[in-house]
């Protein structure tokens, strides 16, 4: 098994909620909690597994906004794996997940170092490296019915943009996913072999903008007056 | 990368421990140079293993959960950082004998602790190569991931070494022509290649925010990291000394851990009093931690390419 994510471009909104889901159900899970620092002074911060960042991809006005959400790719040569000099990391055979063991991890920050993809946190409290566990205490957990075994993220996605399952079986949802959209991997050139796959922005009809306001006499007046009045 | 004083001193004063250790079974057991007294050879020895010690302490100030440190010895088959700790510890058994050998003995030792000093020469500079491969492996900094960050960790340790020991030999009388030629020419070796350094990462190569964010036809621009204030990897990866700074920096380096250096020891050979050569040590060291620093400073990990940079 190689289970992992895929993450879908032209549907995310950048709306956060895979990144408040996953504090939420990881910061009470195996390897939480997820320590926030000053989280009511003027600089919040604290430990996330997942972070969402927002681009602006080509030049106006041929332009779009991206919005990227990224956490462990759960790779295949996992360096963070090779890097650890203790042993704390370690990535799973039967499926493939990069966990760390809490007890052994001496928080040296060699694996976050080792990381292309930004996906190790240190937490500053406990001194240990905390990272997306894929909700490995929730996808194989019975108790819960079926459609709940998948990570946190992918549950609340609004705009069901992120899926979840096997990359090594060719009928899964993901496999299909990645076939049918082209899906794309980050930074190949470094051959870490990343799970997680990004499906490209769809090829839509361009939305026209040149008669989106014509240049009369008038609109020249008022930008000069715009320009000229201080509010 | 955000520099870490703990690892910089570290790396500065345990690398001149090793090369110092070298330098020391090299003179003494191939025959270079003068004799050497009971008195020197204490001296030499004492102050390695003191560098080293102090080094190998201080190493541990940048992590986060000291308790766990002695588990680093786990991994040596995948992790340069577990090997480096391997050779460190594996060298003070060799060491010890053959420091015991010199205690007893004096500079006629058996040969049981000649091999044990020749042993533990080498597992100094296996220790050097592999404090430098914990850094050149990483292929997420471009700065790093080259053959040249070993070979300086190496030569500029030998060479800090050297330095130190026409220093120490000079407060018994003993520097000689040797002492400051050895010095000079591994100055001169560590300086060059710290140059072609310089000059190799100062070309832009690997992954771009195009390659980070798989849009590979389109300029790419960040409009939002996603987050009001730093994070853990803002914080680690995010230091930015700027370019009139390094390049400050960058002549100290050159002026002080090798111009100066050279200069003392020319001035050495050329009949000035040998207990300058201490002037050149002060320099030397404090020339390499301004190397050190700015090894961290110009680092630039790819994570950045996330938060905005166009490449590292």
């Amino acid at each position: 098994m190689r289970l992992g994510l895929v993450i879908d471009m032209d549907t995310c909104v950048g709306c956060h909620a895979c990144a408040v889901a996953c504090k939420q159900w990881n910061t009470s899970g195996t390897t939480g909690p997820l320590t926030d620092y000053r989280p009511y002074g003027e600089d919040p911060s604290g430990v996330w597994f997942n972070r969402i960042r927002h681009y602006e991809v080509g030049d106006y006005p041929n332009n779009k906004t991206v919005n990227i959400p990224m956490s462990c790719m759960h790779c295949e040569h996992a360096d963070c794996v090779n890097v650890c000099p203790t042993g704390a990391s370690y990535k799973r055979p039967e499926d493939g997940i990069v966990l760390v063991d809490q007890d052994k991890c001496m928080g040296c920050n060699y694996c976050a170092w080792a990381c292309p993809y930004g996906a190790r946190e240190l937490d500053r409290e406990d001194g240990v490296m905390k990272k997306c566990t894929l909700c490995v205490d929730r996808i194989y957990d019975e108790q819960l019915p079926p459609e709940e075994r998948q990570p946190a993220c992918v549950i609340t996605c609004p705009a069901h943009a992120r899926f979840f399952g096997d990359f090594d079986d060719d009928a899964s949802e993901v496999s299909r996913l990645v076939r049918e959209r082209g899906g794309v991997k980050q930074m190949p050139e470094l051959g870490y072999k990343p799970v997680n796959t990004y499906l490209p922005p769809r090829i839509t009809r361009s939305i026209p903008t040149d008669d989106v306001r014509a240049n009369t006499l008038i609109t020249s007046v008022k930008d000069w007056v715009n320009k000229m009045v201080a509010r | 990368m955000h520099p870490a004083f703990s690892v910089i001193l570290f790396t500065v004063i345990s690398g001149a421990g090793y090369g110092l250790f070298l330098l020391l079974v090299a003179f003494h057991l191939a025959g270079i140079g003068p004799v050497m007294s009971h008195g020197e050879l204490i001296a030499h020895g004492v102050a390695a293993l003191g560098m080293i010690t102090v080094g190998l302490m201080l190493s541990t100030g940048h992590l986060a959960n000291k308790k766990n440190a002695w588990r680093s010895f786990m991994r040596f088959k995948t992790s340069w950082l577990s090997r480096e700790a391997v050779f460190a510890v594996l060298f003070y058994p060799f060491a010890a004998i053959y420091g015991l050998g010199v205690l007893l003995q004096g500079h006629e030792v058996g040969p049981l602790a000649a091999v044990a000093g020749a042993i533990a020469a080498v597992l100094a500079v296996v220790t050097l190569f592999s404090t430098g491969m914990i850094y050149g492996c990483l292929k997420t900094i471009r700065q790093w991931n080259t053959a040249l960050t070993p070979a300086n960790y190496i030569l500029l340790g030998v060479a800090t070494g050297a330095v130190a020991f026409a220093a120490i030999a000079s407060v018994f009388g003993n520097a000689t022509a040797m002492h400051a030629g050895v010095a000079i020419v591994l100055l001169l070796i560590a300086g060059v290649l710290k140059g072609i350094y310089y000059f190799w990462i100062s070309r832009v190569t690997g992954p771009t925010i195009n390659t980070a964010t798989t849009f590979n036809r389109a300029t790419v621009r960040l409009l939002d990291t996603g987050h009001t204030a730093g994070t853990f990897l803002t914080d680690e990866f995010g230091y930015d000394a700027g370019k009139n700074t390094t390049d400050t920096l960058k002549m100290g380096v050159f002026l002080l851990a090798f111009g100066t250096p050279i200069l003392v020891f020319a001035a050495i050979l050329s009949g000035v009093p040998a207990i300058v050569a201490w002037l050149g040590l002060v320099a030397a060291l404090a020339g390499v931690i301004m190397e050190r620093w700015l090894f961290f400073a110009e680092a630039r990990h790819v994570v950045r390419l996330y938060h905005g940079d166009q490449h590292t």
